[in-house]
């Protein structure tokens, strides 16, 4: 349950985030992928609370406090690097995450087996931009070096046993690091050297403690279900 | 999976695999490779299994109220479709028969070998569904639905959508 709950509000929180490209992404063709990525982590966050209870009461009517999604993904989107750097830590680690789990005998297996496809061309899709701007002009290789070194600190968190997550996070940690390095590598940029976790990281999402831009996404997303419960299309 | 329906079931199966799907009417469900299994539970009580092509497709819920609607025309009052998960679906579940009219309908049908491991390279061409030449592009991982990638071709210059791997 505790389980299920961390890896659906991970998915749903990432969902909501890049929901919110809609109408403003640069270019048309990003638009719709962002849209589509949101779309597939739904459909993964719907499953997962399913596990726990009523996905709509567990999206809509949760007070802050008790979601348990990492810190990563309730970060504001920035700009577009910002998001390409949030999506380059999370898809990494849950294409690793759930190519692990898809070989367990857990709760979690089918999922994950159906899930790490779909993530594979999320993750394909993060480092394919994370090349192109890293690699690209002074302007773009700049604001990739500071949107990868802004967002490094909340990705600590990741790598913090779930109860209920069978995978061995020091060796997630391990093949996250490798796979990361070698895309920014890839993309003449230098992996951020400030600490990831400790006192000087953040992270406690797990823990039911946010950071100040959630309670606002959390009230943009829920607002309308709380304003007109029941309603529907 | 090996289960042996009974002609009935059978019958049923047909019916159920005949439904269009509703994001890509030129093929049926059966064509798609969706349609799982149909059981006969009682005298007027089918249960039928889907599985979904991505998790978050949204058209499972068009797909399993057709369903319930072709087999309460043929009389059975009770039609349960269950969402089934594994094994996961794959674009090698889709028949030679929907590849063929995906090419049709001027969709790059998807090539076998279903989805890579790990990242994905894109090395075998993909040929465009309007004038077959395989000197095409890749324009987005991502298109019109998740499924779909948007690719161009170099030869007529028409985009295309090419129904990836998976």
């Amino acid at each position: 349950m505790t389980a299920a709950l961390a890896l659906g509000d991970d998915a749903l929180v990432l969902s909501h985030r890049l929901g919110e490209w809609a109408g403003h992404a640069p270019v048309l063709e990003e638009e719709v992928a962002l849209a589509n990525i949101a779309l597939d982590l739904l459909g993964q966050a719907r499953m997962l609370l399913s596990f726990v209870g009523d996905e709509d009461q567990l999206a809509y009517l949760r007070e802050e406090r008790a979601f348990r999604n990492v810190q990563l993904v309730e970060q504001p989107n920035g700009d577009f690097a910002h998001t390409m750097a949030r999506q380059l830590y999370f898809s990494v680690y849950q294409h690793l995450l759930y190519e692990e789990l898809a070989t367990g005998e857990g709760e979690f297996a089918d999922l994950a087996a159906k899930a790490v496809k779909e993530v594979a061309y999320h993750r394909d899709h993060a480092e394919q931009w994370v090349l192109r701007l890293g690699d690209g002009t002074t302007e773009s290789h700049e604001r990739m070096q500071l949107a990868l070194d802004a967002l490094w600190r909340y990705t600590g968190e990741l790598f913090e046993p779930v109860e209920g997550v069978d995978v061995d996070a020091h060796a997630l940690r391990d093949g996250w690091l490798a796979a990361v390095t070698s895309v920014v590598d890839r993309a003449t940029l230098a992996l951020p050297s400030g600490p990831q976790a400790g006192a000087w990281a953040a992270g406690a999402g797990r823990q039911g403690l946010h950071t100040e831009p959630f309670g606002r996404m959390l009230a943009e997303m829920q607002h309308l279900h709380r304003s007109h419960p029941g309603a529907s299309w | 999976m090996v289960t042996t329906e009974t002609p009935l079931e059978a019958e049923f199966h047909r019916l159920a695999g005949s439904v269009p799907d509703p994001e890509l009417p030129v093929i049926t469900l059966d064509e798609l490779g969706v349609l799982r299994r149909v059981r006969v539970d009682g005298p007027d009580k089918v249960t039928v299994h889907l599985t979904p092509t991505y998790t978050g497709c949204p058209a499972i819920e068009a797909m399993s109220a057709d369903i319930q609607r072709v087999l309460h025309e043929r009389g059975v009052a009770d039609v349960s479709v269950v969402t089934v998960l594994a094994p996961a679906w794959s674009t090698d579940d889709i028949s030679d028969e929907g590849r063929r009219k995906l090419a049709e309908f001027g969709i790059a049908p998807p090539r076998p070998g279903g989805a890579p491991d790990g990242p994905v390279p894109l090395t075998l061409s993909v040929r465009c569904p309007h004038c077959g030449s395989t000197d095409t592009e890749l324009l987005s991982r991502f298109s019109s639905t998740a499924c779909k990638a948007l690719r161009r071709c170099v030869a007529c210059r028409e985009p295309f959508d090419h129904f990836k791997e998976l």
